[in-house]
């Protein structure tokens, strides 16, 4: 039911790269023995390739949208401690 | 009695302990008494943290000990786990930020309390609840089946109850520090779990290949051996059958995950979004990491590997195949560190499971029917009781039936879990769904997967129900109908049934919407999903 308020949704077109990932579930595309790769059936290193690709994916999205909406998070320090020293 | 491996395991195992009880003084807030802090580690956990805690919480000991040897036994089906740990992070990513904002802003601890005041229902929020602690129950017990298995091939095989003794202390001390510690005893935990895993399995995956003649001998081996088999499901690459299966039992699967409560339960201790957002990103390389110990099934073929005969049940155990592959392979010190890796690795998630278990329990159960006006040191309380009943419950399922019927619960657990996603997932983007749609949803796509999985039979396991999630289109019916009759294509039964939720929940919810049916309060804005750290907008941590 279309109401007043406004809508929740924040939308970039960078987020499309999220479906690009499920891709890699069409086996028909990979489903072979050859060609092996240091032994290994194309089956097996076609699907580790897609572990970069995920990254890259979900990487560029982060990056692309960070100063978009609401977020003004401080920047991360990349000690373990400082990293936990709470929000308050 | 493999001692060399027993002190070693058990030096680690102490070491742990220790960790587990000083925990609690682990950048302690003001109190434990508070959800807040003894069930979310007092939401700020930074990137390192989380990092740590949701791959521990994720990649569970059952995961390293069964997917090897699904591999071992059916050859590429078991890869899925790979697909579906990649494609995972996009597909939540977006969702899960959106969740922690708002459960932030009005400091929502479980799944069901978003629901209860997204919708204004706390019976929506009941079934939310109810089938959370349904689904994460037999996950706990099959932590205690990988544990078990490390600690069988050491040689602690014994009979009957007894055989089960090394079992029960081990839990004994997990259930004191988690109840001591909460949440804060599996994060620092898994620092120990994550490190000693990574450092078994690369050391493993570098050096066994070249000790069987390099990858392509060991798939050849494989090969042989599938080929050789009655089965025609095996093979190092899927057939005609098992393709659509893959797919959408790693699809599947990836839904799922995160509407489990212990998954959610290490995003909400996250301090802010950023937190969330960095782990996607980082969070794959857990995915690599399973993947290569997926491979270690067919390692176990060449390395001529025979399951350990389970004393308790009679039966060949095939979890036991890559804890002996490790002491077949390596020398006595390096299998103890592997057995105390996946022994940790059975800890962590099992204290995350029984905490997000105790948290529904006191949230939705204990507060929302048995006593209302409860104040937060007492829901702490509770929670922390509900825990070791969870805990022991587990054991006593071990102990007392069947380990496989834990394993078979845990399938249904999967196709359970994922009923709730219009409810909790979907329902975080719109509300177009009413309520009793969702509910109507619900009960039906339970009652046809639970109906579809129950006819699932394995005459070569002698199994007549339950016997797997790939249902046969054949078998699909519909009142009787059979709309795919003679295909021996196979499809998880979770993605069916999540079909048919969708499907009566839309209708439901269109006839509910056209008689102008109540459709509950809510208590969320359109601002509060996304909300960040630094807002003054978020709920202050651990005052009520």
């Amino acid at each position: 039911m279309p109401t007043a308020r406004k809508s929740s949704l924040r939308w970039s077109n960078w987020n499309l790269l999220l479906l690009v990932p499920l891709l890699m579930l069409v086996t028909p595309w990979f489903n072979f023995d050859e060609p092996r790769v240091f032994g290994l059936p194309f089956f097996y290193w076609y699907q580790f390739a897609w572990v970069p690709v995920g990254v890259v994916c979900v990487g560029l999205v982060y990056v692309k949208t960070k100063d978009e909406p609401v977020v003004k998070g401080k920047p991360d320090l990349l000690s373990v401690d400082d990293l936990d020293e709470g929000a308050k | 009695m493999q001692w060399t491996e027993l002190v070693v395991f058990s030096a680690l195992f102490l070491l742990v302990t220790v960790l587990g009880f000083f925990a609690a003084k682990w950048k302690a807030g003001d109190t434990l008494e508070h959800l807040d802090e003894w069930g979310l580690g007092g939401r700020k956990f930074g990137s390192w943290i989380t990092w740590f805690l949701v791959g521990g919480d994720l990649y569970t000991a059952y995961t390293f000990v069964a997917v090897p040897a699904l591999v071992f036994g059916a050859g590429a089906m078991g890869f899925f786990a790979l697909p579906y740990t990649i494609i995972l992070y996009p597909i939540v990513f977006l969702p899960l930020v959106r969740m922690w904002s708002v459960s932030r802003v009005h400091g929502y601890v479980t799944p069901a309390d978003f629901v209860r005041g997204r919708y204004g229902s706390h019976w929506l929020a009941l079934l939310i609840a109810i089938t959370g602690i349904v689904a994460t129950m037999p996950y706990i017990a099959l932590q205690l089946v990988g544990l078990e298995a490390v600690l069988r091939t050491m040689g602690l095989n014994g009979s009957g109850l007894l055989g089960h003794l090394p079992l029960f202390i081990a839990f004994v001390i997990l259930a004191l520090y988690t109840y001591q510690s909460g949440l804060r005893a599996p994060a620092l935990i898994a620092f120990v779990k994550d490190t000693l895993i990574y450092i078994v399995i690369l050391v493993a995956v570098i050096y066994l290949p070249s000790k069987f003649g390099g990858w392509g001998a060991i798939f050849d081996t494989a090969q042989a051996k599938y080929a050789a088999s009655e089965s025609k499901a095996d093979g190092i690459i899927l057939n005609g059958n098992n393709q659509l299966q893959y797919a959408t039992l790693a699809l599947g699967s990836a839904l799922a995950l995160f509407l489990y409560p212990h998954s959610l339960t290490g995003i909400l201790a996250s301090r802010g979004r950023n937190v969330i957002k960095r782990n996607m990103v980082a969070l794959p390389a857990y995915s690599l990491l399973l993947g290569l110990l997926a491979m270690l099934g067919f390692v176990a073929i060449s390395a001529g590997v025979k399951p350990i005969t389970n004393q308790a049940t009679g039966r060949p155990d095939t979890n036991t195949i890559v804890p002996v592959l490790f002491g077949q392979e390596f020398p006595g010190w390096f299998a103890g560190v592997a057995f105390a890796a996946i022994a940790i690795g059975a800890l962590v998630p099992a204290a995350i499971m029984s905490i997000a278990a105790a948290n529904l329990w006191t949230r939705n159960i204990y507060k929302e029917y048995l006593k209302k006006d409860a104040s937060p040191a007492q829901e702490a309380k509770q929670a922390k009781l509900a825990s070791l009943v969870v805990k022991f419950g587990a054991v006593a399922f071990i102990v007392f039936v069947d380990p496989q019927f834990s394993i078979d619960l845990q399938l249904i657990g999967g196709v359970m879990i994922l009923q709730t996603l219009p409810a909790v997932a979907i329902a975080l983007y719109t509300r177009w769904f009413h309520v009793y749609g969702l509910i109507a949803g619900w009960i039906a796509g339970m009652g046809y997967g639970m109906y579809l999985l129950y006819n699932i039979g394995n005459p070569a396991i002698g199994k007549a129900h339950f016997a797997g999630s790939a249902l046969p289109l054949d078998k699909l019916s519909l009142f009787g109908w059979h709309p795919f009759a003679g295909s021996a294509v196979q499809i998880y039964v979770g993605a069916i049934a999540v079909v048919a939720n969708l499907l009566v929940a839309v209708i439901v919810t269109l006839i509910a919407k056209r008689a102008r049916v109540f459709n509950g309060t809510d208590q969320t804005s359109a601002d509060d999903y996304h909300v960040d750290e630094d807002s003054d907008r978020v709920k202050p941590v651990a005052v009520h």
